[in-house]
């Protein structure tokens, strides 16, 4: 799309109002979304968990007093509407319940779960974010010879198995035949190593989770990036950058590669929003301790008031980074309309 | 329908079926397809049901942890069991899960995106809030509270695939049908008197199939993967084992540290197979229905 001269200017004089009603918007947006979280939250299991306070002292003898207690202790014995402004006054204030298994409040599980799980998917998304979106430079700019095949197949390969597979096989091979790197966990057992050793140690357990989340992130942004620069590749600016005598290089990296970044920032703004709910089944190959694995083990229980918690944390991540993800699409791409 | 439009009709399949032919990718994808398609409808011939009941195989006096050395054709797992039998089995329940739950994907994407399309107005206002709604809450954890919620079975699992996934279809099926809904046909039809039902299938749905087409094979990789994820942790039919669930299996008994790599091996194959054939086929079906992708592939 072009813009002609006197739409441009008309467009700089109303830009600051109206990005100020797109992020109006936009936040007006991710707020109603985190409502229907909420409520969709709330009556899925409330749906199943017809006696919360009974499934909570499951197969233990308690008195019936005790119980009817807590049931009006915890306004069970209200009408659903009540219940559920009690539901979402006691999330805005963090009280997530208490989980089954540990018998600890939901809040603290998932806070101390949380560092882990950003550490590895962390490391893995911008490893995956940059090796991926070089992939495709290359395969776009050598398209249709043996580097773009190799690039592409090789991609679509990685997305078709199943990441914990990936991870499983990788664990059998370097930790379990060759012993280059632990089985599980992420320090060694009974290790009181603290500082620099503590760290080293970390790294080490995190290389083959890492790998395996890298892999199979990777192919998502590898052709994400080639698509996009392959409909650049065609622009006419493109051809009058060559016919100036430019160089290969310096035409791929000043006037094609920027161009065609902007999809790909989009595509990892977004998934900086999975990162704490993106490796649930790999975290669990891994025993690594984070979201994914109290997730795992939530469902093993299951620890309904654990999932439901986990649940609400990975959704507003995602509408969180989401409306971030947005708003940064409207300031990088001015036709973005208002 | 008349017979002009029939022929039409004929000409339009048979002409994709040619430019099908000719791609590559599309070939290598269905013959994969059909290889594994054979298996799973060929699987009493192949593999004796009863190797999947451990007191049975255990009475056969086959080894525990059975190496393929030991036991051909892919060795035995830690009840004793024919790992090529739960593969030859297994393939039943993944591709039926990957389909049926396609189907329900597709059934809802398409309703939801051709009402809210064809319709527009409030009506569609709400759908597509509620679209959006679906497309931004993360599809794997809601899969999974879903699934714990309502109990483990084949159905269930079809029915929590089907309910997170359908929105990125009916997103597309909407702004097709808004496209179409432009086109001077529909107007013609309109005014020679036809109703909003009549258009809808006389002249929307079909210029919208082969986009739904295509968004179908390309969702049969999504619906198998999820069920694969959903069954290795733990929410997998109990009585119906799928590629998943022998994953699943393998892991939680230790077939890792017993580098009983025979016993994971081929069900994560079986899956990476079939997940590319759909992958590769659905790509060029969008290739034929869209060719201006091919500029950029």
């Amino acid at each position: 799309m072009r813009t002609s001269g006197s739409d441009r200017l008309t467009t700089e004089t109303t830009t600051a109002r109206g990005r100020g009603r797109l992020v109006r918007r936009k936040l007006l947006g991710s707020f109603l979304t985190l409502v229907f979280v909420l409520v969709f939250n709330f009556f899925l299991f409330r749906v199943v968990q017809t006696d919360p306070i009974g499934s909570l002292f499951r197969g233990r003898n308690v008195p019936q007093e005790t119980i009817d207690d807590l049931r009006t202790a915890f306004g069970l014995d209200e009408p659903l509407i009540t219940q559920f402004v009690y539901y979402v006054r006691e999330t805005a204030q963090l009280n997530f319940g208490v989980s089954y298994q540990s018998r600890q409040p939901v809040w603290e599980g998932i806070t101390t779960a949380v560092p882990a799980t950003v550490a590895l998917v962390g490391v893995a998304a911008i490893l995956s974010a940059v090796i991926g979106t070089i992939g495709g430079i290359v395969a776009a700019w050598r398209r249709n010879t043996w580097r773009d095949h190799a690039i592409t197949s090789g991609t679509m390969v990685f997305y078709a198995m199943p990441d914990f597979w990936l991870g499983m096989i990788l664990l059998v091979g370097f930790a379990v035949v060759l012993g280059w790197f632990p089985v599980a966990g992420i320090v060694d057992a009974g290790s009181t190593a603290s500082g620099l050793a503590r760290f080293a140690d970390q790294a080490h357990h995190m290389f083959l989770p890492a790998l395996t989340l890298t892999l199979a992130y990777l192919g998502e942004y590898t052709l994400i990036t080639r698509s996009s620069l392959l409909d650049v590749m065609g622009e006419d600016y493109l051809v009058v950058a060559r016919a100036k005598g430019l160089r290969d290089t310096v035409v791929r990296n000043r006037h094609a590669v920027p161009n065609a970044l902007l999809p790909v920032v989009t595509l990892a703004a977004i998934n900086f929003g999975f990162v704490l709910s993106g490796a649930i089944a790999v975290e669990a190959v891994f025993s690594w301790p984070g979201l994914g694995k109290a997730t795992a083990d939530a469902i093993r229980g299951p620890d309904l008031p654990m999932l439901q918690g986990l649940f609400l944390v990975f959704s507003a991540s995602v509408i969180v980074f989401n409306l971030l993800a947005d708003l940064a699409y409207a300031w990088l791409d001015p036709r973005v309309e208002p | 329908m008349t017979s002009l439009a029939m022929e039409r009709r004929r000409a339009t399949v048979a002409r994709v079926w040619r430019q099908f032919r000719i791609s590559r990718q599309g070939t290598i994808g269905l013959a994969i397809l059909g290889v594994f398609i054979l298996l799973a409808v060929a699987a009493p011939l192949l593999a004796d049901v009863r190797e999947l009941n451990p007191v049975f195989a255990r009475g056969q006096g086959n080894p525990q942890w059975g190496s393929p050395g030991d036991f051909g054709p892919l060795g035995t797992d830690h009840i004793r069991r024919s790992v090529w039998t739960q593969f030859v089995w297994g393939s039943r329940v993944s591709l039926f899960v990957g389909l049926a739950a396609t189907v329900l994907t597709i059934l809802i994407g398409s309703v939801v995106g051709i009402v809210s399309g064809f319709v527009g107005g409030r009506l569609d206002g709400v759908l597509m809030r509620l679209t959006e709604w679906f497309l931004v809450i993360p599809f794997l954890p809601l899969a999974i509270v879903l699934a714990s919620v309502l109990g483990r079975s084949v159905w269930n699992i079809i029915f929590v695939i089907g309910i997170t996934s359908w929105p990125s279809t009916a997103r597309l099926v909407r702004a097709q049908v808004l496209t179409v809904k432009q086109r001077l046909f529909v107007d013609r039809a309109r005014s020679l008197g036809a109703g909003g039902g009549h258009i809808v299938l006389h002249h929307v749905l079909p210029n919208v199939s082969g986009l739904i087409l295509a968004n179908a094979t390309l969702a049969v990789p999504i619906s198998i993967l999820t069920e694969t994820t959903l069954s290795f942790l733990g929410l997998g039919d109990p009585s119906a084992a799928s590629w998943g669930k022998t994953l699943e299996e393998a892991f939680v008994n230790g077939a890792i540290v017993r580098n009983a790599w025979w016993y994971f091996l081929p069900a994560g194959l079986g899956i990476l197979a079939v997940v590319l054939a759909f992958t590769l086929i659905g790509r060029t079906l969008e290739e034929i229905a869209n060719p201006r992708l091919s500029r950029r592939r």
